[in-house]
Order: structure tokens, then sequence, then C-alpha cells
């Protein structure tokens, strides 16, 4: 059923084989249903007076290193090599991937870490800047997400985008943040024509240790998704997700407020390719068919 | 055990005050046990004991205080007898 969904995806040109899966192409009627998602987005937040920011997909090794993500997600994470050696290293290169043999070793650590989740690169850039004000801050992100995950599932990509909502304050004010996104993200999927539900949730914590992190973060309601069918009505995908840190951030990377106590900070991640696949599969691979009230809130 | 989970607590336990300090019904999260502590200090506690913690004490209550760790451990060491 998932491979059918992705080789509908492949025959409307929608989506683009690379013969690696998750990794796709898009096409530019795919990227219309996305900017026209994102516009969306801003209509509905625009007014909040967020900073914008956008990183490239991409991130800083030793802020990646600092931010935890081998402790919880080592399966998951994608580091840039490079080729660093001389001339006559090149000549040994050639001769191995002319043999067909495995010319990756070689290859050295870059400073550049793909980027797990488009807030990442944010909290310490933030943090440089000095103590976050007293009411809070607020910040607009989207970026190119890798995530090592092969999948035939196409709601389940290795690059995708995630637009991201940050805020860090002091509890109650993020507390509310992350509720009131919650409504409106549900209103927002009502709008185009979605079914969702929203569910505790938990991230993919690696290794039987990970298990502890999984029921620890279940039972403090730490995640939150919103829920929509793509490739299974029993099995929905997450195209929102609603995370609280509690100060767990603040603490890690000294974010904090002028008394020099830890901010908390929550973020609202949209995957904006679920999103577009869930309009497909829901209202058809043919946007012009697309129900009028949708197409009204998407394009007006 | 106590004397043991205390050591442990003290080496993996990253907590900001003395576990000396700490009452055996002390609130351990509230003491500042971490999420990630927490971990190190279970897999510290299967190797002191050599026990492996089942799926369904893999949770916040089993670290809750040095009592709760205690509860915890017999439990495994009890159902490991049984077994």
């Amino acid at each position: 059923m998932q491979v059918s969904f992705l080789d509908r995806l492949f025959d409307a040109g929608l989506l683009i084989d690379t013969g690696v899966d998750g990794l796709y192409g898009r096409s530019g009627q795919f990227e219309d249903v996305i900017s026209a998602f994102e516009r969306l987005i801003d209509r509905t937040g625009g007014a909040d007076g967020a900073e914008a920011i956008r990183f490239p997909p991409g991130m800083n090794r030793a802020n990646f290193e600092t931010s935890g993500y081998m402790k919880s997600f080592p399966q998951l994470a994608g580091t840039i090599h490079s080729f660093c050696g001389c001339e006559l290293d090149h000549v040994s290169l050639l001769k191995c991937m002319e043999e067909g043999g495995d010319w990756t070793k070689t290859q050295e650590a870059t400073d550049i870490v793909l980027t797990p989740a488009a807030c990442y690169p944010l909290y310490p850039v933030v943090a440089r800047r000095g103590a976050v004000k007293d009411e809070g801050q607020l910040y607009d992100l989207q970026s190119y997400c890798f995530r090592h995950e092969p999948s035939k599932d196409p709601a389940r990509q290795q690059l995708f985008r995630m637009r991201e909502y940050v805020f860090m304050g002091p509890e109650p004010e993020v507390m509310a943040f992350r509720q009131r996104w919650m409504d409106r993200g549900t209103d927002m999927m009502k709008s185009v024509g979605l079914p969702v539900e929203i569910d505790v949730a938990n991230d993919p914590f690696f290794g039987r240790a990970g298990r502890l992190l999984v029921n620890n973060q279940r039972d403090q309601n730490l995640k939150f998704e919103l829920l929509i069918p793509i490739t299974s009505v029993e099995k929905p995908t997450a195209c929102m997700s609603f995370n609280y840190h509690q100060d767990q951030f603040g603490l890690k990377w000294g974010l904090h407020f002028k008394n020099g106590e830890p901010v908390h900070t929550a973020c609202v991640g949209f995957g904006l390719e679920r999103i577009a696949l869930a309009l497909f599969h829901t209202h058809g691979l043919d946007v012009k068919e697309w129900p009028d009230g949708v197409r009204e809130t998407l394009w007006g | 055990m106590n004397t043991t989970i205390r050591e442990l607590l003290s080496k993996l336990g990253n907590l900001p005050v003395a576990v000396d300090q700490l009452a055996d019904d002390a609130d351990l999260y509230t003491a500042g046990l971490s999420s990630f502590a927490s971990v190190q200090l279970m897999l510290g506690l299967e190797d002191a004991f050599d026990i492996e913690f089942p799926d369904n004490l893999l949770n916040r209550k089993s670290f809750a205080s040095i009592a709760a760790i205690e509860a915890t451990v017999e439990q495994i060491i009890a159902g490991r007898k049984v077994a």
C-alpha cells in the first residue's frame, strides 16, 4: 500500500525518484502546494511578531555535539565528510574507486553536520546574543532536515523540510504558546479538509535505554503530535509536533533571563512534505480537482 | 543495597546536591535528576546488581527516590529468583 502511493506520486511526476529511498525530487506542482501551505502558516502566525531566521541545512558540528543528539538519536544523524588528503592520497582514492573498493573510509569529518531539526542551530545563536527578554522571544524557522531512515513510505523521507516556531520564555507563556498552536494547527488542517487527531507522542530514542526516555517523555506529556492518515488509517502520520523542553535547553545552551534563571522553551514543527502528501492523499493527485474550499484557502 | 545505590547516584546522577543530604524518600527529580542521568543510573544499577530492567519498570516512578530505586531493584532480583 505504501509502495503504491509512492509509485502513484512518481507516476504523476509529483515526486521524482533518485534511486535512493527517501531522497526525492519535487515537481513545481508539489512545491506550489508547500508554498501555499506556508503562506497559510504565515497568515496564522504572522501577527505574533516572530523573528524569522533561515539556516542552511547544515549546522556547526561543535553545536551538534553539545546538543546531545548522539545520546538520543545516533541512528538518525548525518555527518558531512570530505576528502582532505594530498595528491598522493587522491591517486589512492581514484584507484580505490576504480576497483570498486570503499573509498569513503578515507573521508574526514568536516565542521558541518546535517541539521536534524530546524531549530537545532537556533539555540546557540540566541544564547550568544545575551539575556532573553522577560516576556520571552519567538522565532520562525524553516530548513531542510536530514534523518537517516531510508523507507518506501513517501511520508518518511531522509531529506525534508520543517517549518518551526520556537518560543523561549517563562514556563506559563511557553505552555500557552504550545497549546495555542495545537488549537491553531487543528483549525488549519480542518480548513484544508484534512482529518486530524492530536495525541501524546515520543521521539525515537535509540536502544533499550531509550525506552526509559520514551516513557519519561510520555509520562510528562512533553510531546504531542497532530496526526493525519496518509499511508495508513490505523497508523496516521505525524504532520505537526508540539514539543515542550522544560528548562533543558535553557540550561544546556545557557539561555537565561536577565536575573540568570534559565528560560523554558517549546517548539512547534510543521512537516511540510507530509502535509503536502496528506493533501494529495486526501484530495487526489490533481490539484485542479481539489474541493473549491480547500483551493480557496490555499490559493485565494 | 542502599549504600550501593547511593554510591551510583553520587557517581552517575549528576545532582547539584550531595547524595548523603538526601532522605531515602526525597524526590530525585526535584533534586535535579535529569532523564539522561537516570539512563546512566539505570545502566549502572544493571551492572552493579547484574540485573536487566524489564520494559514495564523503565519509567520515572522506578527512579523517583532512593527508596523507589531500592524497591525496583529488589523486585527485579525477586523476579529473577522465581524465574
